[in-house]
């Protein structure tokens, strides 16, 4: 597969309603599959919306074949021809929940992701809610191998890097970014700030790097949409509207992988084994940084 | 570098204007009141709902007492006229005077009070009549530095300017069309007459914001605005009217009995289900 149709549904969602949020997700598909899309990516907590504080408990769902909601997920994938990446809240077997990510393609899951990162600073409490998850993967798809991300996992270089190292060449990055910072420019601060660092990756990892965040308000939060994605040359392939909900629909020719990183071969020099050593050190140095998670 | 507190205001138009329009529909609701009281910041949420929910959705209501300054009135209609938006006059002298008229040796600010108050009871019971959520028109600066009337002015269901200094809210109004003799007069409560806000608090508008600008968004201490270059005493004024305040900006403390209490660990957002 030298190509494929990728879609970002930029979505407002209703808070606490999976109900609801998942007719929007089978509207989307279907819209989305007419469209030819190949593999649709929806923001963050798609299924839930963002601000869920209490309501964590009572919207978690497993991606299992006998969950209700992923069973109409999983039969839409497999009816429709289209892979998605949809946004929940997972609650394991011992009632520790994650704000996760699933790749569901043909009526399996694939890949789930656990957010890594949970920012619990100014506007944000996901670390009181949630239980960080501890892995960092890259997967394989019928479309090459995929890497999957959410919010504050791609605020660290960490997350993105490691997905490199371990084969995506297309990263998939799920977002409910609430806009901040009100200047004289014509996008939120939070727009400016996320939008370098998607070319940023892109262009250092060489890699295709897309971004689904959510649209609407929560109370006076808003969410700046703005979805994107980025080629490995660090070019713009395709940008929604801000604010609004939308379907973008975008090519990717994967070939482009091999054209730019004959010329750039950041991929071929780099050195993780060096860098493995190098972190090894510093974790195990008196002056080493701190490592949080486990 | 750009003035900090310069804002593009068509981002901030479409930021709030969208606020509005979702926040008050997911509801199921489709209309909203305001207060309009001639002054620059009920002007720009009116402006605001009437480019939300549409002129004919939203009630804008004057509510003079007999000592209100008269282009007050005027101005409150230059706005009414220009967004062609429902309007109401409900004077208030008749609600107020037997309470004023009970306590003669009452202060300014006790009678500025009642005012305030009684004002928000004609809002709220339009709000039940009309159908429409009460529209704040709190601005930042007088929500930092606690300038307005405790379930007075401050009351409302939702607020689209309460994250905008007074010299924010100059730019968004300018911008929007909101009528020159509202932009250019003197900003005032008018609970009594020749009252100003600047003369009454103290300071001036661009000299606060700027201050707050530091001390609130970009986290200076103290001394560092001194050492910014302003001046001590104002600094300390500033910031004790922001920490004596603070009752006004919270909802009022529950005392912590049970396991779970509202207000501490019965944590939902206002949207829950909508």
């Amino acid at each position: 597969m030298t190509s494929f149709n990728l879609g970002l549904a930029q979505i407002k969602t209703r808070l606490g309603d999976v109900r609801a949020n998942l007719d929007k997700h089978l509207a989307y598909i279907d819209d989305a599959a007419r469209q030819g899309v190949d593999v649709l990516v929806f923001p963050e907590l798609s299924l839930t919306g963002y601000v869920l504080q209490d309501l964590v408990p009572t919207v978690a769902h497993k991606p299992t074949t006998d969950d209700p909601v992923f069973a109409e997920l999983l039969a839409a994938s497999r009816a429709r021809n289209i892979d998605l990446v949809v946004g929940f809240v997972d609650e394991d077997a011992r009632s520790r929940f994650f704000i996760a990510a699933a790749y569901i393609s043909r009526g399996e899951v694939v890949h789930v992701h656990h957010k890594v990162y949970l920012p619990t600073y100014t506007m944000f409490h996901d670390g009181r809610f949630f239980a960080w998850g501890d892995s960092v993967r890259a997967f394989d798809t019928r479309f090459g191998r995929f890497g999957v991300l959410i919010c504050e996992d791609f605020w660290h270089v960490s997350a993105p890097y490691l997905l490199w190292l371990d084969g995506a060449d297309v990263m998939l990055f799920s977002n409910a970014s609430p806009g901040r910072g009100l200047s004289d420019e014509p996008r939120p601060d939070t727009a400016r700030w996320v939008e370098h660092v998607l070319q940023a990756y892109a262009s250092l990892f060489t890699a295709f790097v897309a971004h689904t965040n959510k649209a609407g308000y929560e109370d006076g939060f808003n969410f700046w949409g703005g979805s994107a994605v980025f080629d490995p040359d660090g070019l713009m392939l395709a940008q929604a509207p801000y604010f609004d909900e939308a379907l973008t629909v975008t090519r990717l020719d994967l070939n482009q992988l091999h054209r730019t990183r004959y010329s750039l071969p950041l991929l071929r020099d780099e050195r993780h084994a060096l860098v493995a050593r190098e972190i090894t050190r510093i974790t195990a140095g008196a002056a080493g940084a701190r490592d949080k998670g486990q | 570098m750009s003035d900090p507190l310069n804002i593009n205001t068509d981002l901030a138009r479409r930021l709030l204007v969208g606020f509005l329009h979702e926040e008050i529909t997911r509801v199921g609701i489709t209309r909203a009141v305001i207060g309009l009281s001639g002054g620059i910041d009920s002007a720009l949420s009116c402006f605001l709902a009437a480019e939300a929910l549409g002129p004919e959705n939203v009630l804008a209501v004057r509510m003079p007492y007999r000592t209100s300054a008269p282009e007050s009135m005027a101005d409150a209609q230059k706005v009414i006229d220009q967004l062609g938006v429902q309007h109401l006059t409900v004077e208030i002298t008749d609600m107020a005077e037997p309470l004023l008229k009970r306590f003669p040796e009452m202060s300014n600010v006790r009678r500025g009070n009642i005012m305030a108050r009684t004002r928000m009871i004609v809002l709220y019971d339009q709000s039940s009549a009309f159908g429409g959520l009460v529209v704040g028109t709190s601005n930042k600066t007088e929500i930092m530095l606690g300038y307005s009337t405790l379930f007075g002015d401050s009351a409302c269901a939702l607020n689209p300017i309460g994250d905008l200094y007074k010299t924010q809210v100059r730019q968004l109004s300018r911008a929007l069309g909101v009528p020159a003799s509202i932009l250019d007069k003197a900003p005032s409560a008018d609970l009594w007459p020749g009252q100003t806000d600047e003369k009454e608090m103290g300071l001036t508008y661009e000299g606060v914001d700027r201050l707050l600008y530091l001390l609130v968004d970009q986290r200076y201490k103290p001394e560092e605005c001194i050492e910014a270059g302003f001046d001590a005493g104002f600094v300390q004024m500033v910031v004790e009217r922001i920490r004596r305040n603070h009752f006004k900006r919270i909802m009022p403390p529950i005392a912590k009995v049970s396991r779970r209490t509202v207000g501490y660990d019965f944590l939902y957002l206002r949207d829950w289900g909508t």
